[in-house]
């Protein structure tokens, strides 16, 4: 059953109506992707992505969440075999039970494997694991001729797939290898920076001794507070580390949902009052320094997805997520990014600092060694697009990038300086689909 | 695509001299280098000045003729513009004729050019335009308007009643196109001082194109569907549209 569907990214921005298609079998999609049309095919999952990564004006959509079968489990290598709709919430639901845990886990549990792939995610242990595609021992393609490609990291369409955007084929099936857990708990380690410096020398001195590690950062403080924040660092936690009442009941997932934000929010709800309001406060209570903390997974790393389409508090106008990289080295870059956005008081709910480690081979893959901060903000202010467009140029000045799958306002001239890999990639992708069938919005926007 | 702040990429201009429209791809072309802009009018001096300052302001500039008392000349520039690469993410429809008011409705020619031009002309280019943006599945179409359309005047009514017409016309469509993720806004200036108007004394309220232009770029921004320019313009010819008859036909507007 197809029907045409306004789709948005998660910042609500900049919608486009295409023909939506649910997912059928390898047959259906072969037949889907041979008759298409000038407008394209594209797959989504769950339109996590924040701008227009996920959509294809005028053309076919297709939604890929009703292929979220767990194929196979080895426990023993603990390599996994899943359909590409298969959300990370599904794996952990099904697998953590058996001791395996996703091997990055973004913000959200709500990404579909295929969509992780396709962004190269990161999470908390980038410094540490890297991106999602090094854990991705394999997948299925299906290509623009109708073919099936089973493809390993040996090939150039692999990596040009991981970090690709959807642009070089669907993602069918993938077999990833899971990390071993003795608990669905984290022990996690919280210390208040007083700025940036201080948060910047704990980082880079501390962060190798954990898994995990991800530090927030008030983006509205100024002056001698520049860069005030929070740390949390975690790992997994061992069965012993666990209380005794938690150690029967070890492995048990099971997520709490509080609440599904209205559709009744007004856009400018966020502001800088209530925002500073927001930052004081959770500053204030994150304890001086806390070590060893027993957290679920859930709490941890997904504290957002309690609440369910908690992307409506920005109102209808909606909201962008501005997300860089800048190598290490280049700090002071860092810094005066920081300091515009302070300057401005552009309102950041959220403002999340980390450390990546090695690339993964992706050739648009975005996380490269550096520092990544990455910021939602909302819509309206008239400096909003200025702002951007000089934070653009310091980033790029700085060797650094930004991430597609948070992009909704990019120049198209920006990709070629942040992306150097760009050309070769459009090489292999002109290759495996010469006449461009797989397109979306974003591609169109940015001349992918 | 237009993104998420409002930036534009590509952009038609269907009566592509007029100063309104001018001003408002300028501020356009502004926010990005690079912005593509077809210009679409009768070729002159006026539409090559138009893309020279275009060309100035870091935008790229293609000129195509269009005479718009002829449904093959416009469905030939419309057809032309969407086949070129790239979406298109704004269309603005932005010919019209002023005419002599007073020789409009006592000369049957003179009325039937007005109809022809600033109506029949603007309802094919809509249904044109409308269909390709439908297959695109997003875009933007700014139907130049005018508060004359709003109540007819005794000074210029045969100009309002073709007015009222393609207003009525490209509010209707704005909500057919609802459904295929298609904006269209429709723009009701009061007196703006423009080649159009151009020895005529000013109105009350009156302003320039730059005004105009910054409403509606805003207007393009916050997806809304219609503004007035000024904005004190709607209360204004709220208040003109509900006088009695004769209070109205007396009045020196």
């Amino acid at each position: 059953m197809d029907d045409r569907r306004l789709l948005e990214g998660w910042g609500r921005t900049n919608p486009s109506v295409a023909t939506v298609h649910r997912a059928g079998d390898d047959g259906d999609l072969a037949r889907l992707v041979t008759g298409a049309g000038r407008r394209g095919v594209l797959a989504r999952g769950l339109g996590r992505s924040y701008g227009d990564a996920a959509q294809n004006g005028g053309g076919v959509v297709v939604d890929m969440t009703a292929r979220n079968r767990v194929l196979s489990v080895d426990t023993q290598s603990a390599l996994v075999e899943v359909e590409a709709g298969a959300s990370l919430e599904d794996l952990m639901r099904l697998l953590l039970p058996l001791g395996l845990f996703v091997p990055v886990s973004p913000g959200t549990r709500q990404v579909t494997v295929g969509g992780a792939i396709a962004a190269d995610i990161h999470g908390k242990n980038h410094h540490v694991d890297g991106s999602f595609g090094c854990h991705v021992v394999a997948f299925d393609l299906l290509l623009a001729d109708g073919t099936i490609a089973r493809l390993t990291p040996d090939s150039e369409l692999f990596w040009a797939t991981v970090g690709g955007m959807g642009l070089t084929g669907l993602i069918l099936r993938a077999t990833l290898r899971m990390k071993r857990v003795e608990s669905a708990f984290c022990l996690v380690d919280t210390e208040r920076c007083a700025d940036l410096d201080d948060l910047l020398r704990r980082m880079a001195e501390g962060d190798d001794r954990y898994t995990y590690s991800v530090a927030w950062i008030d983006c509205l403080a100024g002056g001698s507070t520049l860069g005030r924040s929070v740390l949390t660092r975690g790992w997994s936690a061992p069965l012993e580390k666990l209380p005794r009442r938690l150690r029967d009941r070890a492995l048990d997932f099971r997520p709490k949902q509080f609440a599904v934000a209205p559709e009744i929010f007004p856009s400018g709800l966020l502001n800088r009052a209530t925002v500073a309001a927001f930052n004081e406060v959770w500053y204030r209570k994150a304890p001086r320094e806390r070590r060893g903390e027993v957290q679920s997974i859930a709490e941890f790393f997904h504290p957002l997805d309690g609440v369910a389409e908690w992307n409506r508090i920005y109102g209808p106008k909606g909201f962008l997520q501005y997300q860089f990289v800048v190598p290490f080295g280049a700090e002071d870059a860092l810094r005066r990014c920081i300091e515009m956005l302070s300057a401005t008081g552009l309102a950041s709910f959220l403002a999340v600092l980390k450390r990546f480690g090695q690339s993964s081979g992706g050739h648009l893959s975005f996380p490269t060694p550096g520092w990544t901060l990455a910021l939602d903000i909302p819509l309206g202010a008239a400096v909003l697009g200025g702002l951007l467009d000089r934070l653009d140029e310091e980033v790029i000045a700085a060797g650094g990038r930004q991430y597609l799958a948070k992009d909704s306002r990019l120049p198209a001239a920006a990709i070629a300086r942040m992306y150097p890999r760009l050309d070769e990639w459009r090489g292999i992708r002109r290759a495996a689909d010469p006449n461009g069938i797989f397109i979306s919005d974003l591609a169109r926007r940015l001349g992918l | 695509m237009k993104d998420a702040i409002g930036n534009v990429q590509r952009v038609v201009v269907l009566g592509g001299t007029s100063d309104i429209a001018l001003a408002t791809v300028l501020r356009l072309a502004a926010e990005r280098r690079g912005v593509q802009v077809t210009l679409a009018a009768r070729p002159s001096e006026r539409r090559t000045a138009a893309a020279a300052t275009l060309q100035t302001a870091g935008a790229q500039v293609t000129e195509m003729d269009l005479e718009a008392t002829d449904q093959v000349s416009y469905g030939r520039a419309i057809s032309a513009a969407f086949d070129a690469e790239g979406d298109v993410d704004v269309v603005m429809v932005a010919f019209g004729l002023l005419g002599d008011s007073e020789r409009a409705w006592q000369d049957v020619d003179a009325a039937l050019e007005l109809v022809q031009v600033n109506y029949a002309a603007a309802v094919g280019c809509g249904v044109l335009v409308a269909e390709r943006l439908r297959a695109q599945g997003h875009g933007t179409i700014i139907a130049m308007s005018s508060v004359a359309g709003e109540r007819p005047r005794r000074s210029n009514f045969v100009y309002g009643s073709t007015k009222a017409g393609m207003d009525a016309f490209y509010t209707g469509l704005g909500d057919a196109l609802a459904p295929d993720g298609v904006q269209v806004l429709v723009v009701r200036p009061g007196f703006v001082r423009t080649k159009l108007t151009a020895g005529l004394r000013a109105a009350p309220l009156s302003q320039d194109p730059d005004q105009v232009a910054d409403i509606i770029v805003a207007g393009l921004r916050a997806g809304r569907r219609t503004v007035w320019a000024p904005p004190a313009m709607r209360w204004v010819m709220s208040v003109l549209r509900h006088l009695p008859r004769p209070v109205f036909r007396r009045l020196p507007i």
